[in-house]
This record gives structure tokens, C-alpha cells and sequence, in this order.
């Protein structure tokens, strides 16, 4: 199969991302303060983008709004300090392979919990109310608002400490500028996860009928292919993303709570719609400007944070109102 | 007089619903094995819901729908389609965001990457389409209306195939299109595949069928050969409101 075909994208959506940053700049006005924002903007786009690029497809695919996406997030931060917390020796270490280790293992734990959940919510919550748009989204919301009491139960309510491992504590210092080590590896997953996602959607039979799917899932059936067991398959694998992104987020904010899911939401629901409903290369341009912009504003203006991602969604709507992708036929 | 053995596809007592509204009322057709049929009628006669009927994309009511002798009435989209049964809906159902090729792998069932696709099969598809070849690797919303209906037919063929059902392959396409496309059904007959046609055009009619079944009101009113319904101007009017 033939790879990306790079002179049919559309590469005006691209230039958002670096615009904003420069025109961040003068605003912040030290070069070694804005490096520090952009890297950590950075960071939290690539962590949104791993818990949104799953919903975007499930959307694509079958129409399916899912609100109830936010319990998989809390789900997998949640496992994550269980497996964390009984792998203390190994958090404590000051080696850097034991530390990574352990959240390697956090991380695949809550995939595989985060996956197996997101099987059940499709079977017995999701599949009931296919092209139900009003019931899927009172229903995903009342099963996400389930998941956060069946997580209290479970974990409690409190909030609960989810500190980095020793070894990932602290920031390289470049200048004046200071880079927490954690949000370059919050970088470094999200690309992996972008490459094997852009991947496996552009050189594989999978990956181009999901595409095919996003546009015309109708056509798809017509050519002889169950969609359905796509749709399960992508359902799965966007609930286990969002449970890697939970451990991430958690581990950024060093801490978890019930609520945290459906505070993320809002964030992702931005995300996907900014990027273009179906559309997971718009989902990551869309995860990064959220991103830089709340890191921006929180500086410049910590009181507009949220406003500011709203704003700018509106923006870039006004712009192009079926989002910077537009998923064609849809 | 064929036999029903000789029938590939056929229809009896088929009756769909679309929500509130009846659609088809007890449609019987007869599709023979090797022939190109033709089902002709005015707008809203019932001919697209009865190719979608017939693919599972809105299930029958009540009726039968046997292909092959085996009853497919209830049987999924996907299962029907995989019974070597191609389909090429009115909108064409191109996949704009994908290249040529990968609208072309998606419906070679049996290549999971470009290379498996069978060369003399494909080399014999871009004889027939040769905009096909042309734009392999362009994305398919940039072809042009006749290219992306030839692109939607090679795709349909391009494994082989028992029955081959097109909503309407001439709509809107210019003149001259209308003519290529007449030649490479004519092509696509002699290879022996089974075809069922809508179509308005009565000129593209005319030059293909072999067969002819005429709806209207959700029923077919009419069925025998081409031949017999093109020297009989009376039956044409009667069926048709023209004269071919």
C-alpha cells in the first residue's frame, strides 16, 4: 500500500500550531519562559491527543457520541496508583530503567483494564443506542457518571497522590529555561503513539477501511465487511488509549480524582471538534493548540484558561466550520 | 423459456418499508444467469430501494430473495456482498478522501496491500477504464463525475464476481462518457458476468439489455426482453410514457 500522500494534504491547518506559539511570544516576552510553556503545552497536547484520538474514530466510524469517554481516562489513572503504589521499590529507585519499568507496567495495566471495560460499555451501553444520537449521549453520560461511583467505591473519593518515580522527577535546565523531564517523555509517547496510530491507519487493510469507514460506512458494509466488528475493535483500542492517557494526565497533574474524567472531557470534545469529527491528524492539531493555549494563558492570564480554549475553538470554527479536517462525504 | 434454475437472482412478493412509508408493494423479478437486465421506471418507482433490498441495506418486509437458490432476504449486508455480489450504489459510494488505489484494494476482499491485487485482472480493468490507470495514485473526490463512475465500476470487478448490480452508471455523465461506458458493459458482459442495471438513459438501455423489468408504484409491471419491448412502440408508451 502506497504511504502518506503528502502532496494531498492539506498543509495550511499545519502552520496553526507554530503561529500560535510565535504569536505567544511577544506576549510572554522572555524566550527562556516561553520555551519552558510550549514544552509543556506541548506535553498536554500529546497526552490529550491520546485520549482523544480514540473518540474521534469511534465517531467517525459509526456516529457515536460517547460522553461517557472520561471514565476510561480516571479508570486508567486510577489503576495506575494501585500499580504504582505495590511497585514502590521500584518507584523509589534512582535508577531510570526501574522507574521506567514500573510505569511501563502501570501504563499496560490500564490499558488492558481501561480495553476490557471499554468492551463492556460498547456490548451493554453503547450498542443499544446506535443512531440514537439524544440517547447515546444521555446514556453514555449516565454510564460514565456509574463508572466515577463504582471507581469511589472501589478507590474512595479522596483524592489520591500519584507521584513521578524518583528518576523522573526534576527539569533539564537549557539557559534559563527549565524542561521537566516528565513532559519530554509525555512528548516522546505521544509521537510514538501518533506514528504507530498514523501507521497503522495509512499502511494497513485495517487502517484503510478504517478511513474508508469514517467516510461511508455504508460502502463499506456493500463491500463485504462487517463494520460492526471494526467499530468494537476501534471502541476497545480508543478506551485503552484513554486509559494510557488517564496514567499520563494523572502522572502530569500528580494526582487523581473520580471527577478527573469528565473535567478531561470537556477538553477533548474541544479537541475532537476543532480537529474535524473523524479525523485523528485534526485531533492532534487540534490536542496541540489546546495545549499550548492553556499553558499560555494560565501564564498570561490564568483567570481565561478554559475561556481561552473555547475561544479559540470558535475561532478556528468560524474558520472552518467542519473543523480543520473535514472528514469528506460525511 | 429459462428455467429457474437458469436465474441467478430473483424476487418474489418482496415488500420494504422505510419507516412510516411502504416503498416496494410485492416486487417479482427475475434476474437470468449471464445476462445483462435492465430495470427501467420513472423517479420514485421503487428501483433504487429495490437494489438496496436486495444488498441488505433496507431489509425486506416480506417477500423472498434467493441468489443462487440459497434465500438471502435476512441475511446481512456484508454476508450478501461477500456472496460475490458487487454493488455500485446511484451516489457511487467513492471513497473521495482515499487514492485511486486504495478505493481499489478495499474491494479486492482477498489483497491485504496493492501487490496482491491479481496484475492481469487490474491490466484487463484499465483496458476497459483506463482513467483508472491514469490516476492510481490521486485521491478519488479529485476525479471528474464520468471518471469516478468508471472508477466505481472497476472497483466493483475488481475481483471476479457472479452478479454485478449499478444504480444508474450514465447519470450525468457527458455524451461521449455515456458511449465508453456502454462499450466496457459490453465487455463486461462478454466476460460472463451477471449484470442488473437501473437506468434512465434509455439509449444505454437500449444498446445493453438483454433483458427488461419496468416499475412503478413499487411493483414491477412488466418484465420480458429488451428486444420485444424495443419493437412494440405501443407497450413503450404505455410502460414508459416514450417511444425509444
Amino acid at each position: 500500500m502506497k504511504g502518506l500522500n503528502f502532496s494531498a494534504i492539506d498543509t495550511r491547518p499545519l502552520w496553526l500550531v507554530p503561529v500560535l506559539a510565535l504569536v505567544a511570544l511577544p506576549a510572554v516576552g522572555s524566550l527562556d519562559t516561553w520555551l519552558t510553556l510550549t514544552v509543556a503545552g506541548l506535553a498536554m497536547g500529546m497526552i490529550i491527543f491520546i485520549m482523544a484520538s480514540g473518540l474521534t474514530l469511534v465517531f467517525g466510524l459509526m456516529d457515536v457520541l460517547n460522553f461517557g469517554h472520561g471514565v476510561f481516562i480516571a479508570l486508567g489513572a486510577f489503576v495506575a496508583t494501585s500499580v504504582l503504589g505495590g511497585m514502590g521499590d521500584w518507584t523509589h529507585s534512582r535508577e531510570l530503567w526501574r522507574n521506567l519499568l514500573a510505569v511501563l507496567a502501570a501504563m499496560g495495566v490500564a490499558m488492558a483494564v481501561a480495553s476490557a471495560v471499554g468492551l463492556a460499555f460498547e456490548r451493554f451501553i453503547v450498542r443499544p443506542v446506535y443512531g440514537q444520537h439524544l440517547k447515546q449521549i444521555l446514556i453514555t453520560m449516565g454510564g460514565m457518571i456509574i463508572g466515577e461511583e463504582l471507581i469511589k467505591v472501589i478507590w474512595g473519593p479522596l483524592q489520591i497522590a500519584l507521584p513521578l518515580p524518583e528518576a523522573m522527577r526534576g527539569s533539564l535546565i537549557w539557559g534559563e529555561a527549565s524542561i521537566e523531564k516528565y513532559r519530554l517523555m509525555a512528548v516522546v509517547v505521544g509521537l510514538c503513539v501518533f506514528v504507530l496510530q498514523a501507521w497503522t491507519l495509512s499502511q494497513t487493510k485495517v487502517g484503510l477501511l478504517i478511513r474508508a469507514g469514517v467516510q461511508d460506512r455504508e460502502m463499506v458494509e456493500a463491500l463485504g465487511y462487517k463494520i460492526r466488528r471494526l467499530f468494537v475493535g476501534v471502541f476497545v483500542v480508543g478506551s485503552g488509549l484513554a486509559g494510557l492517557g488517564g496514567v499520563m494526565w494523572g502522572l502530569y497533574q500528580q494526582n487523581v480524582t473520580p471527577q478527573m474524567g469528565a473535567q478531561v472531557n470537556v477538553l477533548i470534545f474541544i479537541v475532537i471538534i476543532m480537529g474535524g469529527l473523524g479525523s485523528t491528524g485534526g485531533a492532534l492539531i487540534g490536542a496541540l493548540l489546546v495545549g499550548l493555549m492553556a499553558n499560555y494563558t494560565g501564564f498570561l492570564m490564568p483567570k481565561l484558561a478554559l475561556f481561552s480554549n473555547i475561544a479559540l475553538m470558535a475561532a478556528v470554527l468560524l474558520w472552518r466550520p467542519q473543523g480543520v479536517y473535514p472528514v469528506a462525504n460525511r | 423459456m429459462t428455467s429457474p434454475q437458469d436465474m441467478l437472482l430473483s424476487l418474489q412478493g418482496v415488500h420494504t418499508h422505510i419507516g412510516a412509508y411502504h416503498i416496494l408493494h410485492g416486487v417479482d423479478l427475475q434476474v437470468p444467469r449471464g445476462e445483462l437486465t435492465l430495470l427501467l421506471g420513472r423517479n420514485g418507482a421503487g428501483k433504487t430501494t429495490t437494489l438496496r433490498t436486495i444488498m441488505g441495506l433496507w431489509p425486506a418486509s416480506q417477500g423472498r430473495i434467493a441468489f443462487n437458490g440459497l434465500d438471502i432476504t435476512a441475511k446481512s449486508t456484508p454476508d450478501i456482498a461477500a456472496l460475490n455480489i458487487a454493488y455500485v450504489p446511484e451516489n457511487m459510494g467513492i471513497f473521495a478522501d482515499l487514492t485511486v488505489q486504495e478505493n481499489m484494494l478495499l474491494a479486492a476482499r482477498n489483497a491485504r496491500h496493492a501487490g496482491q491485487m491479481d496484475a492481469k485482472r487490474l491490466d484487463w480493468i484499465y483496458s476497459l477504464f483506463p482513467a483508472v490507470q491514469k490516476f492510481w495514485n490521486h485521491p478519488a473526490g479529485k476525479l471528474s463525475g464520468g471518471q469516478k463512475q468508471m472508477l466505481a465500476v472497476a472497483r466493483a470487478m475488481v475481483e471476479p464476481r457472479d452478479l454485478l448490480i449499478v444504480d444508474e452508471p450514465s447519470k450525468g455523465l457527458a455524451p461521449a462518457i455515456v458511449q465508453n461506458m456502454i462499450d466496457a458493459f459490453r465487455k463486461l458482459k462478454a466476460s460472463g458476468v451477471t449484470i442488473l442495471l437501473v437506468e434512465q438513459n434509455i439509449h444505454f438501455a437500449q444498446q445493453l439489455g438483454d433483458s427488461v423489468a419496468v416499475m412503478d408504484n413499487g411493483i414491477v409491471v412488466y418484465s420480458g426482453s429488451m428486444k420485444q419491448l424495443s419493437s412494440d412502440p405501443d407497450l413503450q408508451k404505455s410502460l414508459l410514457g416514450l417511444s425509444l
